[in-house]
């Protein structure tokens, strides 16, 4: 199992309210609903994922996460989970404040685009970097958003969201220390009083 | 995939004098007769019961073949052993509209008080008289509670319509290149059909049973209707400039294009299987469809509504078009109903929802799943 859901369905309580932004072929998804009875749902732009999605038994709705989330009413669901498709959006700003609103605790799964393979890459060979975990040329990438685990940080910091856990992951495994250094992932629980 | 064989269409009877239905209009309309048909086995505990909507000219036979027929019922590629409204799992029912002119009490019945045809003193209809009809036929065959109501088009007005009306006996919803309320557009494209029909000589106030029909009027209107139903790129992949059985232009007005052909001939086949008066009477009621009358938005509507739901709708579909399903999906998401919907990427226009049966039916399905 990827260590990122495997986080995620042990951070998730039973018989949660789980809306998934960007939930892919529903994979999470169908995790939570059979390991947490969990009652959940997914927003998805991709027509073919929506069928895979839907195969697993899933409620997908179709759209996209910078305008899917005004259709919710405040602190409908128990969590929000945005795993690796922040740096898809084009106002993540926007996007997490509305998460944080339809939302009582937001997960949010970041690529860390300053883990020291990346640095290594960037100071070396001069160019953008291109990892296993971001493996797209500039031209033709769908990552709109380039941040690091400590840029998350401080956007939290700067608009009063608490961090409740953050959890370091390379490689499919947990980090313990330096994330910003060794991961490639961030995983954030989030909260907004 | 197996097709259902051979099925037969039945006849219920209800709202027998003195026990008319008061519709919506206030006037009173009884007995009424409704043709449907059912494919599959309905279960012991009658928990498997899915009643499907048909569209404006459709009627009770949706799958399967009536004896010596050689074209299956109108959504056989959905309906039928392994497909999407698999009947090895679920016992599926449909039956024609009140108002149609395929078995149910319509127009052109006969009046009981008169001993002629209803014509024009048949009561004006509503989607909601409808779907109250066919509540009566579901409380005769003994089900509780439906698995699923599922429509296209009107059907899926009718769909709605059941979710809000009835939600104590219905466990999910479909509702397919739908809408909540028809749009100015949407009537105006009726009123072109309607005024088309009207306009025949032959109409004669509605009173034209027995001898020549406006078959003219009712041909034009079926023109349009096709029209609505496609889309430019599908009207252009199907027939682009092609001539009909000509080299060159004809510089008269005889048929020039295939295109033209194909109306006049879908236009005259129509004539041959549906009444005017139907017609008129069923585009009337969906324009007068509208969730949000009395209401002060469509969130309210929706209030009433308990079970989960899955819209579908299609990118060329001009007739119903995308961005209404999702403010009926906005809506229903207001509500803290769940809620899937998909968009799915046809160049058919509104007919795909009777074409696009592979990625309709994979939603389909799955959906249905969840509720066995």
């Amino acid at each position: 199992m990827r260590v990122d859901h495997k986080l995620i369905v042990e951070t998730v309580k039973e018989n949660s309210k789980v809306l998934d932004l960007g939930c892919g072929d529903g994979s999470l998804l169908a995790l939570l609903i059979k390991e947490k009875k969990a009652h959940a749902s997914g927003i998805e732009i991709n027509e073919q994922a929506i069928y895979e999605a839907m195969a697993k038994g899933v409620s997908v709705s179709h759209g996209d996460i910078d305008t899917g989330l005004e259709d919710y009413s405040s602190k409908r669901f128990d969590y929000v989970i945005l795993n690796e498709s922040l740096q898809e959006v084009l106002h993540p700003k926007k996007v997490i404040l509305e998460a944080l609103r339809v939302g009582k605790r937001v997960i949010v799964g970041i690529p860390n685009f300053c883990h020291l393979g990346a640095r290594l890459q960037i100071f070396f060979s001069g160019r953008v970097p291109m990892t296993k975990g971001l493996p797209y040329e500039w031209y033709d990438t769908p990552n709109l958003r380039f941040l690091s685990i400590k840029d998350f940080r401080i956007f939290c910091r700067d608009h009063d969201i608490t961090i409740v856990r953050e959890c370091g992951i390379a490689n499919n495994k947990r980090i313990k220390m330096f994330a910003n250094l060794f991961a490639n992932t961030g995983l954030y629980l989030l909260e907004k009083k | 995939m197996p097709d259902l064989g051979v099925v037969t269409t039945q006849f219920f009877t209800c709202h027998e004098p003195p026990h008319e239905l008061k519709l919506k209009s206030g006037e009173r309309l009884g007995p009424i007769t409704i043709a449907y048909e059912t494919y599959g086995q309905l279960n012991a505990d009658k928990s498997n019961a899915i009643l499907v909507f048909h569209s404006l000219t459709s009627d009770a036979h949706a799958a399967g073949y009536h004896e010596g027929d050689k074209k299956p019922g109108w959504w056989n590629t959905m309906i039928g052993p392994g497909k999407a409204f698999d009947t090895d799992k679920y016992f599926v029912i449909c039956a024609n509209v009140l108002g149609g002119c395929k078995g149910s009490t319509g127009p052109a019945s006969t009046n009981p008080k008169t001993g002629r045809p209803y014509g024009l003193s048949f009561p004006v209809i509503t989607v909601e008289d409808m779907v109250v009809v066919q509540k009566q036929l579901i409380d005769h065959l003994g089900i509780s509670t439906l698995l699923n109501v599922a429509g296209g088009s009107m059907g899926g007005l009718m769909a709605l319509e059941w979710s809000i009306k009835y939600p104590e006996s219905l466990r999910s919803c479909i509702a397919i290149a739908t809408n909540t309320r028809h749009t100015a557009q949407q009537i105006a494209l009726h009123e072109v059909a309607r005024r088309a029909i009207m306009s025949d000589p032959d109409w004669e106030n509605g009173d034209y049973y027995g001898k020549s029909i406006p078959a003219r009027g009712m041909a034009v209107a079926r023109m349009i209707g096709h029209i609505t139903y496609m889309s430019e790129k599908s009207m252009d992949e199907k027939f682009g400039r092609k001539l009909m059985k000509k080299e060159k232009l004809g510089y008269d007005f005889s048929t020039d294009f295939e295109v033209e052909s194909y109306l006049n001939y879908r236009g005259e086949s129509f004539v041959q299987r549906f009444d005017a008066n139907s017609y008129l009477y069923l585009s009337k009621a969906l324009d007068y469809f509208d969730i949000t009358a009395e209401k002060t938005s469509l969130t309210e509507a929706f209030a009433p509504a308990k079970c989960p739901f899955l819209v579908i709708s299609f990118s060329s579909d001009w007739l119903y078009p995308p961005y209404q399903s999702k403010q009926m999906v906005k809506a229903l998401k207001a509500n803290d109903l769940d809620v899937s919907a998909i968009l799915i990427d046809s160049s058919y226009g509104h007919d795909a929802f009777l074409i696009e049966v592979e990625n309709q039916s994979k939603v389909v399905s799955h959906f249905l799943q969840r509720f066995i």
